[in-house]
Parts: C-alpha cells; structure tokens; sequence
C-alpha cells in the first residue's frame, strides 16, 4: 500500500435540504419542532475544524493519541485546527460547490455570479486543486436565473444559509434515476471521491499515468431507466483527477464494499495485471443528519455534518511500503449465518487460523470505526469498541485469552471511532493511511482491516455480509520467476549452449 | 425500530392476534433495547413508522434476557449467543425491557 488520502467537506446546508432524516420528516410532519431547531445546532466551519474525530481522520492526530482523549468529544476544542492535514483536508461548503460544478460534464450545475467570483479565488489557493479543476468553474449566472430553476424547473438548490447560490437541474425530462436529487447525490460522491483521489495520489508520490485501474466503492447508484444502476463513477472520477491512463469500474457491497474493493485492487496488482490500482469512495449526501434528532433531543449539535472521502493506492511490491497479505483473508460466506460468533470468527480467527496467528497476535483490529460522539447518543452504543469485545470474546471461547483479561484486550488492540458515519466511509478502512504509517515506522506489525456491510437494506437478501484483511510490514523485494532471477536464466542458457556446441565440436572429431 | 421491521410486526400481529405474537429483540444496548420495546407495546416513540400511535402492548423480550434463555436448548444457545453474552450488559438491558413490559405489556 502507497499512500492514502482522505478528506471531509463540511456541509452544514445540505443536511437540510438532503438528508433522508429531514427530507423524510419535511414530508411526514412538516411543522415539526426537529426541522425548526436544525438551524440552531448546526455546528460553524471553525468547530468542524477544531473537532478531534475530524483531525484524526485527515491525518493530523494519530487514532492512538486520540485514544487518550477521553470522549465525548463534541465539547472539546481540539489543539489542532488545521484545514489541510496529512493525509487532505476539510473542505468548506462554499468552495465545495465549485467543485462539484467542476466535475459536472453535461451542464446540470449552475452557480450565482457574485457566489462565484467570491469563491474562485479560495478555491484556487488549495494546493490539491489543479489549473485543470479551476479549469472546469463557469463565471456564473444571473441570481434570477438560479432562482427561476428551482421554482419552476425541477432543480435542487445549493443554500449557503438561507441564501440560494446555485442549482443543479435535472437530467431528464421524467426519468427518476437522473432526477435532481439523484444528480446532486451523485455528483456530490463524484466530486467529494476526485478530491480524496488526488490526495491519494500526491500522498502516495506516484505519478498520475501510473495508475492503471480505479476502483469506486460507494453506496451510489449511477444510471438511467434503462441500466438504474449502470455505473462506472471510478472512470469519471480519474478523469478529474487526471489519471489518463486509468480504467476503471464500481465495487457495490454496502458499507463492506471498500474492503471488497481493496482485496480485488490487491488480487489485480498480484495477478500482475494492473501495476497500480487506486481505490476510492466519496461522501453520501442522504447520511447527513441522519441521527440529528437524537442528537438534537439530547441538546448536542448536529454531528453528521461533514461528507467523507478517501482513496487508497494499491501496487507491486516495492520492497518498503506495507503489504495486504492475501494469504489472511477473511469472509462471512452465505453459509456462515447471523450468529454473532459466526460473523466475527469468518471475519478474524478463520483468517489468521490459516497461517497459524492467534487473536492475540494482531496488534490493532479496525472493524466499524464509527465516531462514537455520532452512534451512543442514537442508542448504538459505542461501534468500534463493541466490535472488539466481540473479537476479545471470540478470543476467550478459543482459550486464546482469559475472560479476566477481556477488557485489557480491548483497551490493547482496539481503536477509538472517529470516522463520520457515512456508510462506506468508517468501514475498517479509515485506519489504513494511519496503518501504513505506524508499519513503516515500526510502531506496528499486524493490523487487520475489517468491512462489514448490512445488505438486506437492499432487499434483495437477509444475509449479512463482511471481508477483512491483514496489513503487514514489508517482507522485502520478491525474487523474480519464483527465485531464479534474469540474471540466472541468462547463465543457464549460456551454459546449454556451451554444452550443446562442446557436443557439436565432439561429434565433429 | 426499522420502518420495515415495524410494518413486518403490525401484519403479524393483525394475522395471529395480539395475545398470539412474542416479540424477540437482539439489540447491542440497554437504551435502544428500550426503544424497540416501546414501539411493539406503546407505539413508535420517533413517530416515524407505521407504529406511530399504535399501541400493539405486545409481549416483549430481550433475546439475552434469563426468561428467554431457558426457553433454548442450551447448546444452540451456547453457539448462536453466548459470545454477546460476554459482550452486552445484560443488567441494563434487562432492566430496561422489565420497565417497559411493566408499564406497556397488554398479554
């Protein structure tokens, strides 16, 4: 693994207007207090910032220095307040408008005049922002023009407050698949992927014409009547970030869909037929505010406020980066069944039981690493720490450790949640960037990713389902063809044919 | 409760009876254990589903719960929950379905 990015876009008008929370409520009960009392939780820009789940996730604290800060972390301000972090940064509202009109390719996004030329110049002194994207950003149009979209065409608003700036149209005079509301949720996850892919391939210090295969993990669906579900945003999304030789396609498998995505990624790299693949997923609009009642009734701000994204670069061995070993794979299969001890045994001990690893041995488990600040308010308890004592009471019926020693294994090998609960986003993979840095140096051995998905929402199947993988220290540059090296082949040809013109020389005599 | 989960419980209920029908909760928690309770006896306290203002006062369980427990052959018991067992905080959560079934239970 080379390199990761990751990024949030603080979002604070688009819960509103996008979130399936309020929309649904707008439509079940309109006058309710909830949707009136939005406005006032909405948290500014500089809390988003100075939130330590947010700068964990873009790089800025380790998970492990986050885990010494006692949460509930909502009313802390966190030291650290930066934009830009190790891994990306967070993005605001404003500037992310322009880009999700940037990443627009049939004219569907239109942006005020005067919001523009404000903007503009923001957006350009982001430095993962290329002349390509700014590129891409329209001068603007008339605010009536904005203003007659929404009212009499069907088009979905972009509000900075209470004030309209932009629309995104419909693309389709009735079909529902490329209705406004879906064309803003896809190009939202579009816009918010290219951002977290062009992190990712800085961060990994490779060139763009490297990459050779993206793989797109969200929980989006891109299409028309004809093909719903049609696909392929990856190919879009590299085209943004300018991977020109890049192909690409769609890894769908709900929230588990990222660790699918990295294991085909990792498959297709040590199948030798792709040298670099990128893996990337954007923010989901619909999963704003999602439980912002619950956080509203109790008196907290509303948390699920921000957008993620990340990417991560998979390629041949290089002799220093981490390994994904391929031979520690773990998978719920359709016959493992919904037992708790089932999912997680297919999902950690079965895995490790192949090469002979005991729980134990694995030094972090990154399961579900939902912030718990988001879930315990909405009664879902703590996500990452629960996966854990799942894991440590697997490891207790094996006899791998005491029931003594449960709540010391949890305290030892498990991780705080700081991802934004965004489906895709918080499923083991949030951990992977901080991951590759603690093997590199040394702080680290064995980390296990763990992506777990919920398909029957889907209502195709009542299965569960989940992958996880290992993440190693690097075991050093492979031998060529098994062992024999280039060199070595040259010298047993030259040999044969020394022999064979002895024997020609021989017979000659 | 889930949408789906709450419509699922309604149809049940009109087809066998209300006296008929004991809901099963798997829930990680005290608090949303509590919250599934409420919505099958009093009625959906999100007012979100199709629950809402329907008071079923189902008899309700918590699958961890020791009424429940002696109910299972103890070897299936012992593989499809014991490890949760471990996990839950059983204390709470039975705690919390013993108040709603107190204050709600009709059966």
């Amino acid at each position: 693994m080379k390199g990761a990015g990751y990024i949030l876009v603080h979002t604070p008008d688009m819960i509103t207007h996008y979130g399936t929370t309020q929309t649904s409520e707008r439509i079940v009960n309109p006058e309710s207090e909830y949707l009136k009392n939005i406005e006032a939780n909405l948290r500014p820009y500089e809390r988003v910032r100075a939130y330590y789940p947010n700068q964990t996730y873009i790089g800025n604290i380790t998970p492990l220095e986050l885990k010494e800060i006692e949460g509930p972390w909502q009313d802390l301000e966190c030291p650290v307040d930066e934009r830009y972090g190790k891994y990306g940064e967070i993005m605001p509202q404003d500037e992310f408008y322009l880009l999700i009109q940037a990443v627009d390719e049939f004219e569907l996004v239109f942006l005020e005049k005067s919001f523009v030329e404000a903007t503009k110049p923001k957006l350009e002194q982001d430095p993962i922002i290329t002349p390509y994207v700014l590129g891409r950003i329209k001068e603007g149009v008339e605010s009536e023009r904005i203003d007659d979209m929404v009212a009499s065409e069907d088009a979905e608003g972009l509000y900075m407050g209470d004030k309209l700036v932009g629309a995104v149209k419909k693309a389709h005079a009735f079909d529902p698949n490329l209705s406004a509301h879906v064309m803003v949720e896809n190009l939202v996850s579009k816009a918010s992927s290219a951002l977290a892919l062009m992190y990712a391939v800085k961060n990994a210090g490779i060139d763009r014409d490297e990459v050779e295969y993206t793989i797109e993990c969200s929980e989006e669906a891109c299409g028309d009547m004809n093909q719903r579900g049609g696909g392929n945003f990856a190919k879009g999304i590299a085209e943004i970030a300018e991977l020109s030789r890049s192909t690409g396609s769609d890894v769908r498998g709900f929230c588990a869909a990222p660790a699918h995505a990295v294991l085909v990624a990792a498959g297709l790299v040590k199948a030798g037929i792709f040298k670099t693949v990128a893996v990337v997923a954007g923010g989901s609009t619909a999963k704003l505010g999602m439980n912002g009642k619950d956080h509203v009734k109790k008196g907290l701000p509303i948390l699920e406020d921000v957008l993620g994204g990340f990417a991560v670069i998979i390629s041949e061995n290089d002799g220093v980066n981490p390994e994904l070993n391929t031979d520690v794979v773990g998978w719920h299969s359709v016959g493992t069944g919904s037992a708790p001890q089932n999912v997680i045994a297919s999902l950690t001990t079965d895995a490790l039981d192949k090469v002979g690893l005991k729980v134990t041995d694995v030094d972090y488990y990154s399961p579900e690493m939902q912030n718990p600040d988001i879930t315990k308010p909405a009664g879902a308890g703590d996500v990452p720490t629960a996966n854990l004592k799942m894991i440590g009471a697997l490891a207790v019926r094996r006899g791998d450790i005491d029931r003594k020693e449960l709540n010391a294994f949890v305290e030892k090998h498990g991780l705080p949640g700081y991802a934004p609960t965004q489906g895709h986003i918080p499923s083991g993979v949030p951990f992977m960037g901080h991951a590759r840095d603690g093997i590199l140096s040394g702080e680290m051995n064995r980390v296990m990713i763990v992506g777990k998905g919920s398909l029957f929402l889907g209502r195709m199947t009542n299965l569960f389902d989940g992958v996880s993988f290992l993440m190693e220290p690097n075991s050093g540059p492979k031998e060529e063809a098994a062992g024999v090296s280039t060199d070595e082949i040259r010298r047993i040809i030259a040999q044969s044919l020394r022999d064979f013109a002895s024997g020609l020389v021989e017979a000659g005599e | 409760m889930d949408l789906e989960n709450q419509k699922r419980v309604k149809d049940l209920t009109e087809e066998y009876g209300p006296e008929n029908v004991v809901v099963l909760l798997g829930a990680a928690e005290g608090e949303a254990s509590g919250i599934a309770a409420e919505t099958v006896t009093a009625g959906d306290p999100t007012y979100a589903g199709p629950l809402t203002g329907v008071s079923l006062g189902l008899v309700v369980y918590h699958v961890c719960e020791d009424e429940v427990k002696e109910e299972f052959d103890p070897d299936v018991y012992d593989e499809q929950v014991s490890m949760m067992e471990m996990v839950l905080d059983i204390d709470e959560i039975a705690e919390e379905m013993q108040a709603i079934r107190e204050e709600y239970t009709k059966y």
